[in-house]
Parts: structure tokens; C-alpha cells; sequence
């Protein structure tokens, strides 16, 4: 696999602020990523720093192989849909859609008419008289029609309801499979998305929290439920990362997957295994590395657990 | 139709497993394609893809240049072997767990079973249900 994006040793400082914290990925050709993390975490911030949309304080980063900033080469093969795109007063959709067209080069016309009718997109109303749910549809639908090398989608959803969201993601991976490209989606609605990315990236105060396959996240940790004095045994040596109880039962959430041998254990001291879901599992990483801040943010150490 | 916390890929090979074994998918009949899963299951493309080359690993699925993916011939005995060996594992062995906790004996659970079928095969089957009274 080749890398589309490499980034290392980046970090954005506002005077006291440190948005983004000695941040080091490389992100694979034609593979959707979820950038995930918390409001404030830094997700857009890295975002924009890649689209040569804001300046790093230092590290350095190549995109293609190349410095982005004001190269046309790198800029015309990246689309970066933000969150809060702002557009000239007198703007309509149409007019965004034409800009679009003559920047990217891959632009597809009869692709952008089909979303403009899937999403009932009111295309010659001025964007300021535009609900928020039809301005995200505007940038979904450049961000899709674009079929950018690189497409990032920071919050592309929000104001859409349940149903243009799942237009999005249908059409997302319809697309994707036709033309596959790099797909940088960030989104904190992580169950709605899980299914749809091959690989997560979760940023936390500015720091590389996971940088996994989907997949193997998925197996990376378990809920431990049953009598707590039983788990306590069970739970000796592993990592946990979460820890809730009710009377006598406790659920407790241990990182590490569950061989054979545990399983069987499992059952013989009546205890059950429940799966975690990326977007559980996420939480209790984010929490579990607020608890141990200072330290390594992976916490590969601390037994601690924060209430 | 997708649980969580199970890898996805494992899901979707199960799922066109179950196709094969319900007869929906005949041996030699053309299996969906990568890009059919994904949009059904709502899943990444790569995901679906690693669960095609894992059945085409495991000699269920066979690939036609050109074509598409075929049920390979065999496919239903193999899967159906491979089910049963696990039916143990997933199905007797959380049984007699909870048969436990309850305190009903693998006698009682046995009684219970038969019971069971006997009612679900109702009248529609008289005739083969004289030998296990």
C-alpha cells in the first residue's frame, strides 16, 4: 500500500494552546478513515493544516510525496468539505457546484445532479436563506462529486437528518467502490460510521490516542460482567480501562483480546463477555487517558481507572 | 442484521454461508460480489472483500476471471461440517450453563428438547413421531 498522507512530528500551537501535540500517521491510498475524537480534540485543526488551509508551528508533512502549501499539483487533487464552509453573501448552490467543477478535475456533473435531487437540494435559493441540513448537503454533495484523490469531511452530517445521512453514507460507498479513493471522514456519531471505515484514527487533546484497522479495534477489548469479587479475579494482570458497578455485579472493561483459554475460564467462573462497540470502546479510551493525562496517552501501564 | 463488537468480516462470511446452506445460493451459482455486500450490509468494501477471500481461502467460494465469484461444488457439506463441529461449542455449551444456574439436570434438558420438537413438528408430521414416544 502506498501512502497518500505522511505526516510527522506536527504540532499547532495558539499562544498557550497546544491544538495539535507532536502528531506522527501516514494515511494509505484509497481507504476510508473515520477521524474521530472529542469536540476540541483537534481533528479540524489537522485537517486544515494537510489542506495548506492553516500553517503548522513545526513538523512537516508530505501529501503525494510533496509540500502542499500553495501547490497547485497537491491542492487541485484534494477536497476538504468543512464543517463551517463559508460562501460570498449572493452565493447559490449553483454557483458553489460550477466553482467546484472547475477546480477538480475529476468532477462528475450527472453524479452532482443525481445527489442534487437525492438530497432535494432548492439549488438557486441563496446559501444564507439554506436550512443548516441543505448547507451540509451543498458541501456532501462538492465533496462527493468532486471524487477528489483525497477527500476529507470534517462533520459533513450536521443539521441532515437520519434519512440525508444515509443517503450520504449509501452513496459514499457506492461511489467508493466505482472510484475508489482516500476518504478522511470525521465524525463523532461513531456507531453511524463504524461500519463504513476501514481504519480509525482517534485524536484526543491534540495526540494520536489509536491508529488501527476497524477490525482489530473491534476485538481489542471486552466487558467483563458478573460477581465482583469473581472478576477481580479474572481481571488481575489486564488492563482496565473502565470499571461500573450495581450491587454485587460489576461490569469491567479489560483491553487485551479474549483467547481460548480466557473464554474458558470465563465460563467456568460464571462470568460473561460482552462486546464493546467502537464507539464504547472510544469513549472509555478518551476517559481512561483523561485519568492518566501525564503519562503515556495509551496508559499502557496504569492500573488506574478515573470516576 | 450486523451485531456490534464481532469482526465484521467474520459476519459477512456467515451471512453468505447461511445463503449456501439454506439452498438460496447453489454450488456453482454466481455469489455477490464485493461491491453487492457492501452496499447491502452497509460496510466498507474492504471488509466485504476480506470476508470473500477468507471463504475463497477456506474453498467456498472460487473465482471465475472475469466473472464474479461462484459458489464452489462441495461448498454446502463443507460449511454444513464446519457448522456442526462449532454447534457444540456455541449452542450446547451456553445451554447446559444456564441449565445449570437454574438447576435443571441434562436429564430434564434433554426431556425438554424432545418435548420441543415434538411440538414444533406438530401434525404436519404424525407419521415419524410414533418411534420416540
Amino acid at each position: 500500500m502506498t501512502d497518500v498522507i505522511e505526516v510527522s512530528h506536527l504540532t499547532k500551537r495558539y499562544r498557550d494552546v497546544v491544538a495539535v501535540d507532536d502528531v506522527s500517521f501516514t494515511v494509505e491510498k484509497d481507504t476510508i478513515y473515520g477521524l474521530l475524537g472529542r469536540n476540541g480534540a483537534g481533528k479540524t485543526t489537522v485537517m486544515s493544516i494537510l489542506t495548506a488551509q492553516n500553517f503548522a508551528t513545526s513538523g512537516t508533512m508530505r501529501i503525494f510525496g510533496e509540500e502542499p502549501y500553495e501547490n497547485a499539483r497537491v491542492l487541485s487533487r484534494m477536497c476538504f468539505v468543512r464543517e463551517s464552509q463559508k460562501y460570498p453573501d449572493d452565493a447559490k448552490p449553483s454557483h458553489a457546484f460550477r466553482s467546484a467543477r472547475l477546480f477538480f478535475p475529476n468532477w462528475d456533473q450527472a453524479f452532482a445532479d443525481q445527489l442534487i435531487a437525492d438530497f432535494q437540494l432548492p439549488i438557486n435559493r441563496r446559501i444564507k436563506k439554506l436550512s443548516r441540513g441543505q448547507l451540509s448537503a451543498v458541501g456532501v454533495i462538492i465533496g462527493l462529486a468532486s471524487r477528489a484523490e483525497i477527500t476529507f469531511f470534517d462533520e459533513p452530517y450536521l443539521g441532515l437528518d437520519a434519512v440525508a445521512r444515509q443517503i450520504f453514507y449509501d452513496r459514499l460507498l457506492a461511489d467508493y467502490s466505482e472510484h475508489p479513493r482516500t476518504v478522511i471522514l470525521s465524525s463523532h456519531l461513531i456507531d453511524e460510521v463504524s461500519n463504513l471505515i476501514e481504519r480509525v484514527l482517534v485524536i484526543d487533546r491534540g495526540r494520536i490516542l489509536l491508529d488501527e484497522t476497524t477490525d482489530a479495534v473491534r476485538d481489542r477489548a471486552s466487558a467483563i460482567v458478573g460477581d465482583t469479587a469473581t472478576i477481580d479475579r479474572f481481571v488481575a494482570g489486564r488492563e482496565v480501562i473502565h470499571r461500573e458497578s450495581l450491587g454485587r455485579v460489576s461490569s469491567v472493561t479489560v483491553l487485551g483480546a479474549l483467547d481460548a483459554d480466557d473464554r474458558a475460564q470465563l465460563g467456568a467462573l460464571g462470568l460473561e463477555a460482552a462486546p464493546v462497540s467502537l464507539q464504547q470502546l472510544i469513549v472509555r479510551l478518551t476517559q481512561h487517558a483523561a485519568g492518566t493525562a501525564s503519562t503515556d496517552p495509551a496508559g499502557t501501564t496504569s492500573e488506574e481507572i478515573p470516576r | 442484521m450486523i451485531e456490534e463488537g464481532r469482526a465484521l468480516f467474520l459476519q459477512i462470511a456467515e451471512s453468505v454461508e447461511d445463503s449456501i446452506i439454506d439452498g438460496s445460493l447453489p454450488e456453482e451459482g454466481q455469489a455477490p460480489s464485493t461491491n453487492e455486500l457492501a452496499a447491502f450490509f452497509r460496510i466498507n468494501p474492504a471488509t466485504a472483500a476480506k470476508g470473500v477471500n477468507m471463504l475463497v481461502d477456506k474453498g467456498v467460494l472460487y473465482k471465475r476471471r472475469g466473472i464474479g465469484m461462484f459458489v464452489a461444488p462441495g461448498a454446502r457439506e463443507l460449511v454444513v461440517a464446519e457448522r456442526r463441529t462449532a454447534f457444540a461449542d456455541s449452542y450446547v455449551e451456553p445451554l447446559l450453563t444456564e441449565a445449570r444456574k437454574l438447576g435443571l439436570s441434562p436429564d430434564d434438558l434433554s426431556n425438554l428438547i424432545l418435548d420441543r420438537a415434538r411440538a414444533g413438528r406438530g401434525e404436519a408430521s404424525d407419521a415419524t413421531e410414533g418411534t420416540s414416544r
